[in-house]
């Protein structure tokens, strides 16, 4: 039996998805681990763990991006399908949601606005970048969505997708701190404005929490990725095309 | 599980040639989600195979953001260079946005209670 040396392996390993896929789950799980063993205490965000330890691995083994994506793929992937299953809990809340129609509308149209308007308007005065701007614009939309609309409006869309996860963390983290500052027990308002601010990341955690909060942070979820999908491309264009 | 999952695409691929065929501005697997709740309402129960794929699905959500993550190091330089307005523009909107969001709704939820 002829053994392989241990850098015919690694090349072999290197160039199949398996790898990608491998390390993102393995690292997801010790996320995951690191954050139940801090008592689901929302600044140990998992996400943020599991991408430390990637972006760890790769830079020391001198593996690009584009390679470990190979892999990784096809967790990316399952955006879309779990997209389509924030469906099932809705259906299931539906008569709590229909009773609060209005309130909800209301409330995602404003936390729409201060989000977008916020972070343009304080990146704008701290001298970023157009292209940033324009990247920053859909941070608080899930993350394949803002990187079709910073694609329709000019900006980078990797760099709205890191944006996008990275408001998510921080959502998830300082969500607890910043409703219970404004004295806010309600479940469905704590969730639902979790799942405005900081899209899917701020729903799991929501659902971490509390099943109620999370399909209200579903639903918000949902409608803010649907709205913004559909409004933000538009608003950029009139501001373009009609001062 | 695997009947569960299978919906979820089918649902996707139907919101994915909706939204071609209409020329929507709107995701695919968003028009899939609106497609499949009224799918679920007409049924009145959800078939328990689809709950079990859709409630697995969710349970990890946050795994499926970290490909996506992963691509901060594509834009080391700029996120170097920009962190300032970057940083300060993510955390400050954020809790803004939330705290936006939690206090309009109740004050919609109080004001249609008071009348």
């Amino acid at each position: 039996m002829n053994a392989q040396p241990f850098t015919e392996i690694w090349v072999y390993l290197a160039a199949t998805p398996l790898l990608g896929l491998t390390l993102t789950l393995v690292a997801y799980q010790a996320g995951y681990w690191l954050y139940a063993k801090a008592g689901f205490q929302p600044l140990a965000n998992p996400v943020l763990i599991a991408v430390a330890i990637v972006v760890a691995a790769l830079t020391l083994t001198g593996t690009a991006y584009r390679t470990y994506f190979d892999g990784a793929q096809f967790v990316h992937f399952l955006l879309g399908p779990a997209v389509v299953a924030l469906a099932v809990p809705l259906a299931r809340q539906w008569d709590s949601v229909k009773a609060l129609a209005w309130p909800l509308a209301g409330a995602l149209a404003a936390g729409s606005l201060i989000a977008l308007a916020s972070a343009v308007g304080l990146a704008w005065i701290l001298g970023a970048s157009a292209a940033t701007l324009l990247s920053l614009a859909p941070k608080s939309v899930t993350a394949p969505i803002a990187m079709g609309i910073a694609e329709k409006i000019g900006g980078l869309p990797a760099l709205a997708a890191v944006l996008a996860v990275t408001t998510g963390v921080i959502g998830a983290a300082l969500g607890k701190y910043v409703l219970d500052a404004c004295r806010i027990g309600d479940w469905r308002v704590r969730g639902f404005a979790l799942g405005v601010a900081a899209h899917g990341i701020g729903t799991a955690r929501a659902f971490q929490v509390n099943a109620e909060a999370g399909a209200f942070a579903g639903l918000a979820f949902g409608l803010h990725g649907a709205l913004a999908a559909v409004a933000f491309p538009l608003a950029y264009w009139a501001l373009v095309h009609l001062r | 599980m695997l009947p569960g999952l299978t919906w979820l695409l089918v649902f996707q691929c139907l919101g994915e040639v909706l939204v071609r065929v209409t020329g929507l501005p709107v995701p695919g697997p968003v028009v899939g989600m609106l497609l499949l709740f009224v799918a679920l309402r007409v049924r009145r129960a959800a078939p328990q195979p689809l709950t079990l794929a859709a409630d697995g699905l969710l349970k990890h959500l946050s795994l499926l953001f970290v490909p996506a993550g992963v691509g901060v190091m594509l834009h080391v330089g700029r996120l170097v260079d920009e962190w300032v307005p970057i940083l300060v523009a993510l955390v400050v909107s954020t809790a803004l946005a939330i705290a936006a969001t939690a206090l309009t709704m109740r004050a919609l939820i109080r004001w249609r209670g008071g009348r």
